[in-house]
């Protein structure tokens, strides 16, 4: 982990009608830096990461990628998506294009890379994560953990300076998990600054720099990870603590 | 006669003649959907029986009505069955026969669409609960059938009544006959009459199909 | 239904059939067919292009023009095609718009087909998830390069089965030119059955040329129908 500040949220204010998502949210993700955002469903962790890639307009506050202002206004997010690579929880790969094509489409179409270099690049990535005879494949013909694979690596594959992850593994059946999980515990190793959201309580711990807490739209709780998780300062993080440790009880 | 020929409609009777042409259609076509929907009902249950035989037969009979664009249905029961059966059937009986066979099988398939879109966990669940086959038909098929069929119908409506427009070609005097009557007797006083009389018969048409399509949407959209 | 008792009452034995009238009158058909195919073809184009305009404007929303689209899908689904026809070929005239027959029938059937055409394209377009939209945006795509590479090629697996329902259902509707005097299928059968009432001869080969037309449209279509619904892309 470097200083260089590189991503920037400021006073964000989000509202959708009358409903406060998110309240004056604060933080700062330094170069090289994992920071896990946690919290209880609408929490408002998803739309904080929707922001940060432009995906819904703040009401009020900034966010600054390398001291450029993100707001979804034009051509200058679609220059700025391409410094954050984002990838969802429904994996969303195209249907109609093989997984290829699927990774190249972007840097070929936006970058304007020629199509050799991507696709060099594409098989590289796609062999990091174990997938290189599946490269003509369609979506339709791989497993859930598969697809999220290629969709990691459909965003890597336009060199972005920092990665969203929004409940990547929330949609993949219990015995995926750990295949997409390890493909991210890998980048992190690298040095990619990620910004991640998760329900998986034991791999936040293990890939964290630095755990945020968030409830009714607010920072509640900023700190390492094992502080937040064997010291939780607040209540409210207890208490959502320990709705994971029930349901380890039972299992 | 100057102006812009927009009165020749309101000369004498002329609109009133319009609306009785009108109506020649719409009755036909009133009397060809409440004929086909029960027919139609029937029709659809008969094509989900699993039986090669009556699969067959209904499959021939819906193919054969639908590859045929309508008008050459009219011709054939007009022109060819009087023939051939030395029957003299008016222009309005083959009309309404022709729209009835026509929409038969359109409702048929209406029917058995939304007779095959009922779940099968959805019988199997009533006859968990003990339910025979008819009241299963009738306590849990039947009304959520009618929710999907209703506004299907209603839309059957007005394509019967747009498709019912043609029966001026077999000779039958509806609304554009007469609209051509109006402007022949009205050729020299009212050069224009035909932009004004074509133009009114547009205007009905979609005064009387509009609102029904209306109403199927906002059933469609209720009930979805 | 019609003609089958037809063919089976009257000319069971087919012999009885007039063949040298059938084969003297042929080539009046064959014209009727080519009028009928190429009124069919230039409409369909024209329906297309009308219809997709028209369902991008309603997908985006488009101030206004969105107004004027679905006053004009109103319009044209609640209008049966002949009494538009009569309009523009009676009716225009009169305030100095004069098209030919031909032109008449081809507008027409753009005008009634655009709406088709439209609903059909629209309801593929509002089909694909949202979040596909949003994972282009993601990578850092551009409205018109979504519509092209993601949009577009996935609505068009839902589109085409409806698309080819409109297709046949507008070649079945050019039936109705004969009612502004084009000389078509209907108009030179009806012609040879007031003139020499040798009414079997003329419908048989007016539902054969029907069929000719028809028939292998028909097929394709649900083999496309067929293909498109196995392979859906599915995520």
């Amino acid at each position: 982990m470097e200083d260089k500040v590189q991503l920037e949220v400021t006073g964000l204010v989000k509202k959708f009608g009358d409903d406060t998502i998110l309240d004056g949210i604060d933080l700062c993700v330094h170069k090289g830096e994992v920071v896990v955002v946690l919290g209880p469903s609408g929490c408002g962790k998803s739309t904080l990461l929707r922001c940060m890639n432009g995906l819904e307009t703040a009401n009020e506050g900034t966010i600054l990628l390398d001291g450029e202002e993100i707001s979804s206004d034009g051509k200058k997010i679609t220059q700025l998506r391409q410094k954050i690579g984002m990838v969802f929880q429904s994996y969303d790969l195209f249907p109609h294009k093989n997984i290829i094509d699927n990774i190249t489409l972007a840097p070929v179409k936006v970058q304007k890379r020629t199509k050799k270099e991507a696709e060099e690049q594409a098989e590289k990535l796609l062999a990091r994560v174990g997938l290189s005879e599946k490269k003509k494949a369609f979506p339709r013909e791989l497993s859930g953990g598969q697809k999220q694979r290629v969709a990691i690596v459909r965003a890597l594959c336009m060199n972005p300076e920092v990665m969203l992850f929004d409940e990547v593994t929330a949609a993949l059946d219990p015995e995926m998990v750990r295949e997409v999980l390890d493909v991210m515990l890998e980048l992190a190793e690298q040095g990619m600054t990620m910004v991640i959201v998760t329900h998986e309580m034991q791999f936040a711990r293990a890939i964290a720099d630095r755990i945020v807490f968030l409830d009714n739209g607010k920072i509640v709780e900023e700190t390492t990870p094992d502080e937040f998780f064997t010291n939780p300062k607040t209540q409210r993080a207890k208490d959502f603590l320990h709705t994971f440790a029930y349901e380890k009880r039972r299992t | 006669m100057q102006g812009s020929g927009i009165e020749v409609l309101f000369l004498g009777r002329n609109f009133l003649r319009l609306l009785e042409g009108l109506w020649v259609t719409l009755r036909i076509s009133l009397i060809a959907v409440l004929l086909s929907v029960p027919l139609g009902i029937l029709f659809g249950m008969f094509m989900t029986i699993k039986n090669p035989i009556t699969k067959a037969i209904s499959r021939v009979y819906l193919e054969c009505i639908r590859i045929m664009p309508q008008l050459v249905l009219l011709f054939i029961a007009y022109f060819g069955v009087t023939r051939a059966f030395g029957w003299n059937l008016s222009a309005d009986i083959s009309a309404v026969i022709v729209f009835t066979l026509w929409g038969t099988a359109e409702m048929g398939d209406l029917v058995r669409g939304a007779l095959i879109s009922i779940p099968k966990h959805q019988y199997d669940s009533a006859y968990a609960l003990g339910m025979n086959k008819i009241q299963t038909f009738g306590y849990v098929v039947v009304p959520q059938t009618m929710r999907r069929l209703i506004p299907l119908t209603i839309n059957l409506t007005t394509r019967m009544i747009k498709t019912t427009s043609l029966v001026v070609l077999i000779g039958i005097t509806e609304v554009l006959k007469v609209g051509k009557q109006i402007i022949d007797a009205n050729r020299f006083d009212y050069p224009t009459a035909a932009l004004w009389v074509y133009g009114a018969i547009f205007l009905l048409y979609f005064l009387a199909c509009w609102p029904i399509s209306m109403l199927a949407k906002r059933l469609e959209k209720q009930w979805r | 239904m019609g003609f089958c008792f037809d063919i089976m009452q009257s000319s069971l034995p087919l012999i009885n059939l007039n063949f040298e009238f059938m084969q003297k009158y042929l080539p009046l058909y064959v014209d009727a067919a080519i009028l009928t195919v190429r009124i069919a073809f230039f409409g369909i184009i024209l329906s297309l292009i009308v219809g997709v305009i028209c369902s991008v404007i309603q997908y985006y929303k488009v101030p206004v023009l969105r107004r004027i689209v679905s006053v004009y899908i109103e319009i044209s689904r609640n209008t049966p095609l002949l009494v538009q026809l009569f309009f523009l070929y009676f009716g225009l005239p009169k305030i100095g718009v004069v098209w030919s027959a031909e032109v008449c029938a081809i507008i027409g059937l753009a005008f009634l087909g655009g709406s088709y055409m439209s609903e059909s394209i629209r309801s593929g377009l509002e089909s694909v998830e949202k979040s596909q939209i949003e994972s282009a945006a993601s990578l850092g795509m551009s409205k018109s390069l979504t519509m092209r590479e993601v949009i577009f090629p996935q609505a068009l697996a839902v589109s085409v089965p409806g698309v080819c329902a409109n297709v046949i259902f507008l070649i079945k509707e050019t039936s109705v030119v004969s009612g502004i005097a084009l000389a078509d299928l209907m108009y030179v059968t009806k012609d040879l059955i007031g003139l020499y009432y040798e009414t079997d001869e003329s419908l048989i080969m007016l539902v054969i040329f029907y069929l000719i037309i028809l028939l292998p449209i028909s097929i394709v279509a649900s083999i496309i129908e067929r293909r498109m619904r196995y392979a859906g892309f599915g995520n």
